[in-house]
């Protein structure tokens, strides 16, 4: 029993690390004003460059750092088109999720001899707390990667920024009234790049917790759907940062869950079992969401001085 | 002179040339720095859709589901919605469309149509939920329509390797009944006499015997021609555009924008529905197969459909364009080996540069009021 | 006038484009350090752009800005700020979520290490302002939970806490009570007395003679005059605004009412926020009479509004059109009970800006013969019917039935909906605020079609929150006050005095309304 506990503990937290940094940033940029739907896209490229880096530097966490810069000079797309030419942001950001995997492909196949399947790392992320020693007992099963903690920091941070700083103020201002920001002399433009941007990094953290810590390579399948889990914790949480991890947390856990039945003794199809994170999702929402208040101005581009 | 070019300019048509040949341009650039001739490359994409009549026809006939679903997203962007579930409610309607087509055998004028209504009713139900969802409970459309695709994408495996439909050592169910397939000819074609007739003739040979020919593209047309009178000419198309636009005004002229909100999904849903079933009938495999990740339909169709600014025409076109890039792409890595994503990356570019193209019209409205400007000084 | 230092503001030659339209020509403008300064002019005139550059929010094509003799350059609004200049937008500038405290801030918060936010150094400062000018604001409640009086107040706050020694006020008086005029008004006082400079934009003539010593007057975007106010009569002010001889008052024959064709009986509304906004409400209106419904922002106007055209859910009561009872059927319904309805925001709840004018004219009708037949548009009808609007309310440019409606101005556009609205020949036409933001032209045509409407025997209700237009047009007069008629005059019995005595509650102090 407390060994199921723990396993479920273990994989609950290794599968919302990755989802939960990806949210983070989605909640920055959103609460900015800027709608990020290519957050799918910031992870795959971040993922690749994670364990590509990873690969020829042979050090994961030159290869973390990497897959977050990655994900930020792909969030500068965004950033521009959204920002500066005021353009669709949803329709920016599916270009980036379409391009993000596109990219990532096409670069593991010229940096690894045409192989969608990059070389795996030859070491992963460390882990925190891994008891693999105390074999035979319940505890060899708890297993914690470092992402995990960064995760947990992260959403600290974000939360710390947007609450308590300054800075923190003015991005949920420009989120809710950006023309009163800019009233105030404050530069709304600049500080959406600066969120935009800072969601891309995120991102592409999240990407490189997948091929660094979870995996160690960059798959084709490595990122499929996460960046859009994250984006629907970001709603799910009602852009908030610990509303966001929540979600990311439960999504983690009916991923656990997944894995938990599938080895235990109950006869289900597999594929069904794999259902149960997105039904459970969707009964979440129509039990505790309902009609959730995005920030007024996320999605209208800002002209300064319109009339 | 200048105004004429600047109304020119302003036109939707001129706006998406634009972006595609700056995708074009983006990828070229791409090819150029990782060692590839982008001429040659330019070359091989134009020969592998252009060199043989069965090229073009695998490429209209391919980009059938991708217009279909396209224009099931620019159905619901019309009427403010962001459809990104027509993926999964194209995989779903394969799915039921496979199980209908296996489990009975009627004759065709009975199969054909119960196959394709099984396959579009699953697709409308699975849209319309989604409609439902944010209708009675106000959840955003995206969010649900996210874990819908994947419900979709597992049910699909599920029944692919379950017992009653999976095709021994395959990952794949049985293909549908004969009496299901929307081929053109297909009896004939095999035929002794057929052969004899098409032996005879490259040009029918290459069209008819070496391709799943099938008339589901005039189905897309047909299909996108009707969408574009539901929107533009019928009382139904102006709520649902004005409720898109403005809910609120909406409302205030009397218009039930929530259940607008689910008929638009529903039919956005059957669309997408109607694209899977013609791909279970008309081409082969004919049945589903047990998927790792989303075979993209869904989402070709939503970057085809922003290509074409929602005109349901307009997804005609952008579809086939995308049909022959993704054709071409792949022999384009069979050829001299360039990675077949730079389609993916050309695609993706392109969709960025309509985003960005949308300001050429405010442009040029700022370079005319510069120039108004040093006229009135 | 020459560049001097006894002026805080002197603007010269200011030209603005926008859209290929001269927006402001050559504008020059001298403000008296230490004065009260109105800027007069119509919606639309340019007297915003005009303070919008002054705030750095617009860049100037060309002309100069002075402030007390020295030529400065102002790129943005730090830069204005850092000048000096605060300005208090007609549209409030506030975040709504936002506590008081924290809109007061933004943007200059004070801070300890790693940015965190310390509000306590900035609170005391913030203090001794509010009691030096005596202004009552709780710091801590949240923006959209206070009058708006109290909101513009906080507005004035911002600007002080950000050291500003020339104060514009965009209408300042657009929205508040006459009590709340009278609070504004000493408030100036008591910072003119400080030696701030108060720059005040209105288009209301009153105003100006209570509060401003001069006055420079613009016309489309034209320097018209700059005068004494003392030394003219309204009558002049009104014409040197408008360019032309204007009626300050409107002309009607006395009301013959008839038959009761509208009542509401003890209507009970919940608000977005579930609590009480209409409270046992009753009243009645008459064939051939204006209706006028009176009251600050944010009385229950807009759920009693909601709930007469069923698009929120009436808790109790009942609200009859002739003997047929429509709460809480449908929109629909309501609309086809021969009522019509103009909306306050003609762009979000009025028309689709982004869609023709021929498609907005028929709004409110597309479902019906002959516009559609048979589920299917019959577009030769809708431009028929467009054109004739066109024609009879004389909507401008006149070939504009396929332009969107975004690209018409707001009189046009108004015209446009009022158009739409009465040729559905309505027993009932409700106007909320119908000239918001119009011109004198149009506002004096809007006020002429509601007469005419009336003296065809309908019935007008008015809802306004501009006690002038109130008491101008109708023939009886409410006061809406907390979600209840706190009393009803007949036009003759109706003055500011009685009427803005109820509208602030009846007490005339500071009410909130959460």
């Amino acid at each position: 029993m407390l060994s199921n506990i723990l396993i479920a503990i273990s994989i609950t937290l290794m599968y919302s690390a990755p989802l939960t940094l990806a949210a983070m940033g989605g909640v920055i940029s959103e609460r900015s004003g800027i709608v990020n739907i290519g957050i799918e896209g910031m992870m795959s490229i971040g993922a690749l460059a994670g364990a590509t880096v990873g690969y020829f530097s042979n050090n994961a966490w030159l290869g973390l750092l990497c897959a977050g810069l990655a994900g930020a000079i792909m969030s500068l797309l965004h950033a521009v088109a959204s920002i500066t030419f005021k353009s669709d942001q949803t329709v920016s950001g599916i270009a980036l999720n379409l391009i993000g995997p596109g990219l990532a492909m096409f670069l593991s196949r010229y940096f690894f001899n045409g192989a969608t399947l990059t070389i795996p790392v030859p070491a992963k992320l460390p882990k925190i707390i891994s008891l693999k020693s105390l074999q035979n007992t319940a505890f060899s099963n708890l297993n914690i990667d470092v992402t995990v903690i960064l995760a947990v920091f992260v959403v600290t941070a974000t939360w710390f920024l947007l609450y308590k700083t300054k800075w923190g103020l003015r991005i949920r201002a420009m989120g809710e009234h950006p023309a009163a920001v800019d009233t105030l002399g404050v530069s709304v433009y600049k500080s959406r790049y600066f969120c935009v941007i800072a969601s891309g990094f995120l991102a592409g953290l999240g990407g490189g917790t997948v091929t660094l810590a979870i995996i160690s390579q960059f798959t084709p399948t490595a990122i499929s759907g996460q960046g859009f889990i994250a984006l629907a914790a970001v709603i799910f949480g009602k852009w908030r940062p610990f509303g966001a991890y929540l979600a990311c947390l439960l999504f983690g856990f009916s991923q656990a869950l997944v894995v938990m039945l599938g080895g235990g003794t109950v006869n289900i199809p597999s594929p069904l079992l794999a259902m149960i994170p997105y039904v459970l999702t969707i009964i979440m929402l129509i039990v505790f969401v309902g009609r959730s208040s995005a920030p007024k101005a996320s999605g209208v581009p800002y002209q300064k001085g319109e009339r | 002179m200048i105004e004429k070019i600047a109304k020119f300019l302003k036109t939707p048509f001129a706006c998406t040339s634009i972006a595609v040949v700056c995708g074009f341009m983006v990828a070229c650039g791409i090819l150029l720095v990782t060692g590839y001739s982008a001429s040659q490359s330019l070359a091989i994409m134009v020969n592998s859709v252009f060199s043989r009549p069965k090229f073009i026809v695998n490429v209209i006939l391919k980009s059938t589901p991708i217009i279909l679903t396209a224009l099931s997203v620019a159905f619901a962007f019309k009427a403010g919605l962001f459809n990104i579930g027509a993926e999964g409610q194209y995989i779903i309607s394969t799915v039921f469309a496979t199980i209908v087509g296996i489990l009975c055998d009627f004759h065709p004028a009975i199969q054909i149509p119960l196959v394709i209504l099984s396959g579009v009713a699953a697709g409308a139900i699975f849209g319309g939920l989604v409609g439902m969802l944010k209708s009675k409970f106000g959840i955003h459309e995206v969010l649900t329509s996210i874990m819908f695709n994947w419900i979709a994408l597992y049910f699909c495996n599920y029944i692919a390797l379950s017992e009653r439909f999976n095709k021994p050592d395959s990952d794949g169910s049985y293909p549908i009944n004969p009496s299901g397939f929307t081929l053109l000819l297909n009896d004939w074609k095999f035929s002794d006499q057929g052969r004899e007739f098409l032996r005879n003739n490259y040009f029918l040979n290459d069209v008819i015997l070496k391709t799943d020919f099938n008339l589901n593209f005039l189905v897309a047309v047909v299909v996108a021609v009707l969408s574009w009178v539901m929107i533009y000419k019928t009382k139904k198309g102006y709520e649902l555009r004005v409720a898109g636009l403005n809910p609120d005004a909406a409302q205030n002229a009397g218009i039930n924008v929530p259940r607008n909100i689910f008929y638009t999904m529903l039919i956005s849903g059957a669309l997408s529905g109607l694209a899977g079933a013609l791909s279970i009938t008309g081409t082969s495999l004919h049945g589903i197969q047990s998927l790792a990740m989303f075979e993209n339909y869904g989402f070709n169709g939503l970057s085809v459909a922003l290509i074409a600014g929602s005109s349901p025409v307009g997804c005609i076109f952008a579809g086939l364009m995308f049909s022959a890039l993704i054709y071409s792409g792949q022999s384009l890595q069979f050829k001299i080996g360039a990675p077949s994503e730079i389609v993916n990356i050309m695609i993706g570019v392109i969709v960025f540069f309509v985003a960005l193209v949308r300001i050429v019209p405010s442009l040029i409205n700022k370079f005319l009021e510069r120039k108004a400007k040093l006229d009135v000084k | 006038m020459e560049i001097n230092k006894d002026y805080a503001v002197q603007m010269r030659g200011i030209t603005k484009i926008f859209n290929n339209s001269v927006a402001l020509d050559s504008v020059d403008l001298d403000v008296k350090k230490g004065e009260t300064h109105a800027i007069l002019g119509e919606n639309g005139a340019g007297k915003s752009t005009l303070m919008n550059i002054l705030y750095g929010l617009y860049g100037a094509d060309t002309g100069e800005i002075y402030l007390n003799g020295e030529k400065v350059n102002i790129y943005n609004p730090s830069c204005a700020i850092s000048y000096g200049i605060g300005m208090v937008h007609q549209h409030f500038m506030l975040i709504e979520k936002f506590t008081v405290m924290q809109n007061i801030i933004l943007g200059t918060e004070t801070t300890d290490k790693f940015g965190i936010i310390n509000t306590r150094k900035a609170k005391k400062k913030i203090l001794d302002i509010i009691s030096r000018y005596g202004m009552k604001v709780e710091l801590k409640r949240r923006v959209r939970n206070i009058s708006v009086g109290m909101q513009q107040k906080v507005e004035i706050l911002k600007a002080l806490y950000r050291g500003a020694e020339i104060l514009i006020l965009d209408e300042p008086t657009a929205v508040l009570t006459p009590y709340e005029i009278d609070e504004l008004m000493e408030i100036i006082e008591c910072l003119k007395r400080d030696g701030k400079t108060i720059i005040i934009i209105t288009h209301k003539l009153k105003e100006i003679k209570k509060s401003s010593k001069e006055c420079t007057i613009i016309r489309k975007g034209k320097f018209v005059d700059r005068v004494e106010v003392q030394e003219e009569s309204e009558q002049s002010l009104a014409e040197k605004m408008v360019g032309r001889k204007v009626k300050l008052s409107v002309e009607k024959k006395p009301a013959k009412a008839g038959e009761v064709i509208f009542r509401i009986e003890n209507l009970c509304v919940k608000s977005e926020r579930g609590l009480d906004a209409v409270k046992n409400l009753s009243l009645s209106l008459k064939r051939g009479e204006i209706y006028g419904l009176a009251g600050i922002e944010g009385n229950g106007q807009k759920e009693l509004l909601e709930a007469i055209i069923s698009k929120r859910y009436a808790e109790s009561g009942k609200i009859l059109m002739g003997d047929k009872e429509i709460q809480n059927t449908s929109v629909r319904n309501v609309l086809d009970s021969k009522i019509s309805i103009i909306h306050e925001d003609r762009h979000k709840d009025g028309s689709i800006l982004s869609m023709s004018v021929a498609d907005n004219a028929i709004l409110d009708k597309y479902r019906k013969k002959p516009f559609c037949v048979n589920g299917f548009l019959n577009y030769e009808e809708r431009d028929k019917f467009t054109d004739s609007l066109i024609k009879e309310y004389d909507i401008r440019p006149v070939n504009c039935k396929n332009t969107k409606i975004r690209n018409l101005s707001g009189g046009n556009q108004q015209k446009l909906i009022i158009g739409r609205e009465v040729s559905s020949n309505p027993d009932l036409l409700i106007a909320v605020q119908p000239t918001r933001g119009l011109d004198v032209g149009a506002i004096e045509y809007v006020h002429k079609i509601l007469v005419r409407l009336r003296d065809e025997g309908k019935a007008v209700l008015l809802i306004s929150l501009e006690l002038d237009e109130i008491l101008d047009l109708s023939d009886r007069v409410a006061v809406i006050y907390d979600g209840s008629i706190a009393g009803e005059f007949t036009q003759e019995e109706a003055n500011e005095h009685n009427v803005g005595l109820l509208m602030a509650g009846g007490k005339g102090n500071d009410r909130e309304n959460s």
